[in-house]
């Protein structure tokens, strides 16, 4: 297993989980969000290749209102 | 004289024909933001992003509701306070929202939600070299305008006052200014007006439009209070292009002195 962040909360996957696998399994399916891992974002087209790492911060947003 | 008949903002090439901006944040409920941006008029409207738990269905109304109002989106970075941040949040963006334009904040103060100037011109710098669409919320400093110019910013949204205060355009010396130096470039207030007055007195500055958000979603009425901006906005941009009078120290009268009766020498 490897330990990371998704939105500051901690988490564990087994390792060589994609990004992808990670994302279906946590229950976002087909919600509207966008990734960053360790700050910088990760294009929706990578999301089935994208590794993740022991340590790795994810944040997952989705639209908010806004000012 | 000018044109009555077609008075359309234009941001980055787009052609609008409300000079209102509306934020989406901060409503009692969706339907609430709803009502208020249909009777706002406006064709762009604000919104942003926030951390989405699994499950967390939250918010999806808000954003159904702003998909259906047809206006063009505007995403923000909000809360951001280095480069870096505002640039993944903008890319971030830009996925989501299949837009390039991003209003940009790079806040510089806790207290005051002031923008960091130095990080604004490198941000904007970067995410122009991107490709983005940049709107840059800044305060109503003329060289750091000119420096957002220079970067490549087509637009520029200088502050009244402090995001949320409601207090109007306190420094009406340097916004005279910036629209006095800056002629032929789209300025639009952004964040701290409270009044209809005030967004009216702004355009008759000769501002080119108003963005704002609390002073309609934190009204008794919403969607009134959206209405009334709405024609404020209007009003002054209407007295703008019409021309105001000169200020003049003494008075001066209105109805003919010649033939004035019981008067005699």
């Amino acid at each position: 297993m490897i330990h990371l962040s998704l939105n500051n909360e901690p988490v564990q996957v087994e390792a060589d989980t994609l990004l992808s696998e990670a994302l279906n399994a946590w229950g976002y399916g087909d919600a509207k969000i966008a990734v960053a891992i360790n700050g910088e974002f990760v294009p929706r087209t990578q999301y089935t290749i994208q590794p993740l790492h022991d340590g790795d911060q994810l944040d997952v947003v989705k639209p908010v209102g806004g000012g | 004289m000018n044109d009555l008949q077609n008075d359309n903002l234009t941001l980055y090439g787009e052609s609008f024909t409300s000079r209102f901006l509306l934020g989406t944040a901060l409503y009692n409920s969706p339907e609430i933001m709803r009502s208020s941006i249909e009777a706002s008029r406006c064709e762009i409207v604000t919104l942003g992003l926030r951390r989405q738990n699994p499950g967390n269905r939250d918010g999806d109304a808000i954003w159904r509701y702003i998909q259906e109002s047809g206006c063009r989106l505007l995403p923000n970075t909000a809360g951001c306070k280095s480069v870096k941040e505002a640039v993944t949040l903008a890319e971030m963006s830009r996925e989501m929202f299949d837009t390039p334009w991003v209003k940009l904040e790079v806040i510089g103060d806790d207290y005051n939600l002031q923008p960091d100037p130095f990080g604004l011109v490198e941000a904007s710098e970067n995410l122009i070299k991107k490709g983005f669409k940049v709107l840059p919320y800044c305060t109503d400093d003329l060289i750091l305008c000119q420096r957002l110019l220079d970067v490549g910013c087509e637009v520029l949204m200088p502050w009244g006052s402090p995001i949320g205060t409601g207090q109007g355009l306190l420094n009406r010396y340097n916004l005279n200014t910036l629209r006095e130096r800056i002629k032929n470039v789209p300025l639009i207030i952004d964040a701290g007006l409270g009044a209809p007055s005030q967004a009216a007195e702004a355009m008759e500055m000769g501002f080119d439009g108003i963005l704002l958000n609390s002073a309609v979603a934190k009204a008794q009425n919403p969607p009134l209070m959206a209405e009334a901006f709405a024609d404020a906005i209007d009003a002054g941009r209407k007295a703008f292009r019409a021309g105001l009078m000169q200020k003049r120290q003494t008075a001066s009268p209105s109805t003919p002195t010649v033939g004035q009766p019981f008067w005699h020498q």
